[in-house]
């Protein structure tokens, strides 16, 4: 049986019997190359649910704000976001019901725009490995595998780290061979390459914050950007302005960020988002052995003190 | 009519720019064109579907400076002088349309923006006809088409080896006549821009049904449709942002020491902060109202103001909504509704 027949029938039996409220998965809508997120609270609506590597978006996003329980399709990555949540008492563990996918990876669709030359993509059929996409002027066959996500690429936990059901087989771990490769050309570059790196990206920024929102970290009631008494960071689109939101933006998800890409993919001028975040992510993982979101109970490596922590920045 | 060959393009630009400044599409990377400010012709990307960013950003800029203050002095109003003359060349008619809209709101019977009265009156248009319609595109429903000659000073196509120009207003004529290398159009080109018309017509394939969505929004603003619609909108303001039409702002002032600035940015009403009032309460709590706002005003209360749909059909919130929400199938399912 494949794994989406299994995870409507897991997603049947729980609103059957009245185990969970409502099922948070995704849906096709006939848009190519997308998905997109569903809510399905009625058992005879669950074969609405699909899984393919179209299923990009973190939905581990829409717990917070949910008071009753719920259900959630969950890739590796999201269920590390789950984890984070859960620790951070931000939901009950009893209140999520996690249906894992073990997942090789989803596709990021800007890659298939990039390599079409922006070609206006009308039609897309997935089978098997290969999606065949169909635009007015073209028709092309391409590879899952030759268009994942960046974050897809040196991903480390494929597999759910935490769920009460298991769709399918445990899949083996990837063989990541340079994970922090662009982070290490970042560092390696000197400050004014970095800082004209830093402007060019991050002034396409027109501050619709879709990464905070896409974010399922991002779930401060009120953002420092929103508050404006004191206001801590400038409303404009001045590129310091907007380097000061996305500096501070990925200093709160220090030792938090699960590397699910949900930022980047969300943005919609293609601001390189995850360069600061998996910096960080690398130098807590340097400094503090940690990564975020692999056990419950876990203590976030920020709130609290070793005394073998590393000591060398006091001069 | 007039013609030139396409590798001539540049020159046409470089002329401008000596006289105006010129704003067209750039290629800002791989995946994103946008307006920005040529310098010389060979940077404008004129092979593109549509830019990223609506053309609203030029006459009513993401963050504007209102007036500035120093000390306890009286704030310090510079007045509004035209810069030197501007351009835009290479924008969508769909973009024209959308400025056509937006006059109507800082440039109405009752109320006047001069910021942005002032960049408009200072603006000629080139539009380019759309010969890219992309997938969801629906420019055509709302009486717009992608070779429209409405609400621009002359009007640009792509002729596969040559672009022609047709001055439409005045203004555009006088530029036009100005621009030297210009040949006359050959007879065979009118119909030659018939069939590309039709052909361009042809890809927009989507289509949406406005006739009586007015009236039916008026009927259903307490209809159980609005507790579903948002649940998956993450309430982010890129359908807002990118939308040609939307014009919501607010007001900032910002202060070191003894200078300050007020300043004019985008809001958008997905926010939730958009609403909120100072005592904490916030009549628009959560994304029902708010995605129930955003559709009633573009399809509803923007045509009881103004007696135009506040959308042009560019799809753009269609294409970048990080959650998939589609424009079109939401009027659909209004539509529907009984």
């Amino acid at each position: 049986m494949d794994l989406q027949t299994k995870l409507r029938q897991e997603a049947r039996k729980l609103l059957e019997e009245k185990l969970v409220d409502v099922v948070i998965g995704y849906e096709d809508e006939g848009a190519p190359l997308r998905t997109t997120p569903c809510f399905i609270t009625d058992p005879q609506d669950v074969d609405r649910l699909v899984w393919n590597p179209f299923c990009d978006h973190n939905l581990a996003r829409y717990l917070t704000a949910r008071k009753d329980k719920a259900a959630v399709v969950a890739k590796g990555c999201d269920t590390r976001a789950i984890v984070v949540l859960i620790n951070e008492n931000q939901i009950e563990r009893k209140n999520v019901n996690i249906l894992g996918m073990p997942c090789g990876g989803i596709v990021d669709r800007k890659k298939i725009y990039n390599h079409l030359k922006n070609g206006d993509v009308r039609e897309a059929v997935l089978k098997d490995k290969v999606i065949t996409v169909k635009g007015l002027e073209f028709t092309a066959d391409l590879m899952v595998d030759d268009f994942l996500a960046d974050c897809c690429l040196s991903c480390r936990h494929r597999n759910p780290v935490l769920c009460d059901v298991q769709i399918g087989e445990n899949l083996p771990p990837l063989d990541v061979k340079d994970e922090y490769k662009k982070i290490k050309q970042l560092e390696e570059s000197t400050s004014e390459e970095r800082w004209e790196y830093f402007r060019k990206t991050l002034s396409k920024c027109i501050r619709c914050y879709a990464c905070r929102e896409a974010c399922p970290l991002c779930y401060c009631q009120q953002c420092f950007t929103d508050q404006n008494f004191p206001a801590w960071v400038g409303k404009t689109t001045d590129i310091s302005d907007t380097i000061v939101f996305h500096i501070m933006r990925a200093f709160h998800t220090t030792g938090r960020c699960v590397d699910c890409g949900a930022c980047e993919r969300s943005c919609p001028n293609n601001v390189d988002i995850r360069m600061l975040t998996k910096k960080i992510a690398k130098d807590v993982k340097e400094l503090f052995g940690d990564e975020a979101g692999l056990q419950l109970e876990e203590k976030a490596p920020l709130s609290f003190y070793n005394e073998d922590d590393p000591q060398d920045f006091i001069k | 009519m007039k013609t030139i060959k396409k590798d001539k393009i540049n020159t046409v630009l470089d002329f401008l720019i000596k006289k105006y400044q010129v704003f067209g599409p750039v290629q800002k990377d791989d995946l994103v064109v946008d307006f920005g400010r040529i310098q010389n012709g060979a940077q404008a990307c004129l092979e593109f579907s549509n830019t990223n960013e609506p053309a609203k950003k030029l006459f009513f800029p993401q963050a504007e400076t209102l007036f500035s203050y120093t000390g306890s002095d009286a704030a310090q109003v510079s007045e509004l002088k035209p810069e030197k003359p501007r351009i835009i060349f290479g924008m969508r008619p769909c973009d024209a349309k959308s400025l056509s809209l937006l006059d109507a709101v800082f440039d109405g019977p009752d109320y006047k923006d001069p910021y942005y009265i002032v960049k408009r009156k200072n603006t000629t248009i080139f539009t380019l006809a759309c010969r890219r319609p992309r997938s969801n595109c629906f420019c055509d429903s709302l009486g717009i088409g992608p070779f429209s000659k409405k609400d621009t000073d002359v009007f640009m196509a792509d002729l596969g080896d040559r672009y022609v120009f047709e001055p439409i207003t005045p203004g555009g004529a006088d530029i036009l006549n100005k621009i030297p290398g210009l040949e006359n159009a050959r007879p065979t080109d009118a119909e030659r821009l018939k069939n590309l018309r039709s052909e361009a017509e042809s890809k927009v394939a989507r289509k949406v049904d406005l006739d009586n969505l007015p009236e039916k929004l008026a009927r259903i603003f307490d209809h159980p449709f609005w507790d579903g619609i948002h649940q998956k909108c993450l309430g982010c303001g890129i359908c807002t942002y990118l939308c040609p039409t939307c014009h919501c702002f607010d007001i900032v002032d910002e202060q070191k020491d003894d200078k300050g600035r007020r300043i004019r940015i985008w809001d958008s009403c997905s926010y939730p902060t958009f609403t909120l009032e100072a005592s904490g309460h916030n009549p628009r709590a959560t994304g029902k109202e708010r995605m129930r706002q955003r559709l009633m005003h573009k399809f509803r209360y923007f045509v009881e103001n103004y007696g135009e749909i506040a959308c042009v059909g560019c799809g753009r919130c269609i294409n970048h909504c990080p959650v998939g929400s589609d424009l079109i199938r939401e009027i659909e399912n209004i539509n529907n509704l009984k």
